[in-house]
């Protein structure tokens, strides 16, 4: 069963890693979470990137985040990828497979993985 | 939506919005009814906007002049003869609102509930800040989570929304719910 004690020993786990990520979190990306992308299967997409990241140790660079509407509802799922200094990269009908190649080529690779992105959607 | 669980996720997101502190969640199913009640201490709506925001074409978004997260509640409660209610309050002392539907679930048009864990799990993950309390009745048993408790145990260093932490609630719920089939 799962225990309150499971949860002490998280916390002292994680004492030592809340240091560390002061000043962290160079990459964001955010889900689009309203109405529009819940529908079009945004849950499965925002446990895939927490998931991914996570199991791929990227949680001290990357941040996974929602939001409501990003206004181009008939491409929902859309993710979002803010990186200081670089154009923002707007991925659509993302699903949780899609989300994993993103992980590894974009977030891990730091390749935009353009065949998903609104730009090839849209051509 | 293909699940009721997807409906809660979009109708508390607006709770977050109307920024409640505390937020709960509760279900009360029987053989032959469910029940969804979400309570928030947001905000509030006034009379005016309580009265149409089962109108689609209501938000309070200045984007765009389409609102469809209570309509579609509302529709999918109404298909199985059961229905939807809303209350809400703007005054300073007892803000909040609350919306509540009621499913009939031996009806042909009842949506299942479908995968609650994953909407509690993102629902914390995305307003971690956010006192969450979730209460699912199913017949004599229950399954309950407050992470008011969790945060007490946690203390102020760890956040909920930390992958350990997000993965330990769903790991509970799925207990809960494993022990009361």
């Amino acid at each position: 069963m799962k225990s309150l004690e499971e949860l002490a020993a998280i916390r002292e786990k994680m004492k030592g890693k809340v240091v560390l990520r002061e000043g962290s979190g160079d990459i964001r990306v955010v889900v689009g979470m309203a109405t529009c992308g819940i529908a079009a299967g945004a849950r499965p997409v925002l446990n895939a990137f927490v998931e991914g990241v996570n199991n791929e140790g990227l949680t001290e660079k990357v941040t996974v985040s929602q939001t409501g509407c990003i206004g181009v509802c008939q491409y929902e799922p859309v993710v979002e990828i803010f990186e200081a200094g670089k154009d923002k990269v707007t991925y659509v009908k993302m699903t949780p497979e899609k989300a994993a190649e993103v992980i590894e080529k974009h977030l891990k690779g730091g390749e935009v993985v353009s065949k998903y992105t609104i730009a090839a959607a849209v051509e | 939506m293909k699940e009721l669980s997807l409906n809660i996720l979009d109708i508390a997101q607006n709770s977050v919005k109307a920024g409640a502190s505390v937020i709960k969640i509760d279900l009360d199913e029987s053989d032959e009814t469910l029940g969804i009640a979400i309570t928030d201490n947001g905000c509030g709506m006034t009379e005016e906007q309580v009265a149409s925001v089962m109108d689609p074409f209501f938000t309070t978004r200045t984007t765009r002049n389409v609102g469809l997260g209570v309509p579609l509640l509302k529709m999918e409660a109404e298909q199985t003869g059961g229905g939807i209610s809303v209350e809400s309050s703007v005054s300073e002392e007892n803000h909040g609102t609350v919306i509540k539907a009621l499913f009939y679930k031996n009806h042909i048009d009842f949506i299942p509930l479908g995968d609650i864990v994953s909407t509690v799990s993102a629902l914390i993950q995305g307003a971690p800040g956010i006192d969450w309390v979730f209460t699912h009745k199913k017949g004599e048993g229950s399954v309950e989570l407050d992470t008011a408790e969790i945060r007490a145990v946690l203390g102020d260093d760890v956040r909920l929304d930390e992958y350990e932490v997000i993965k330990w609630i769903e790991d509970y719920l799925k207990e809960g719910y494993d022990s009361l089939t």
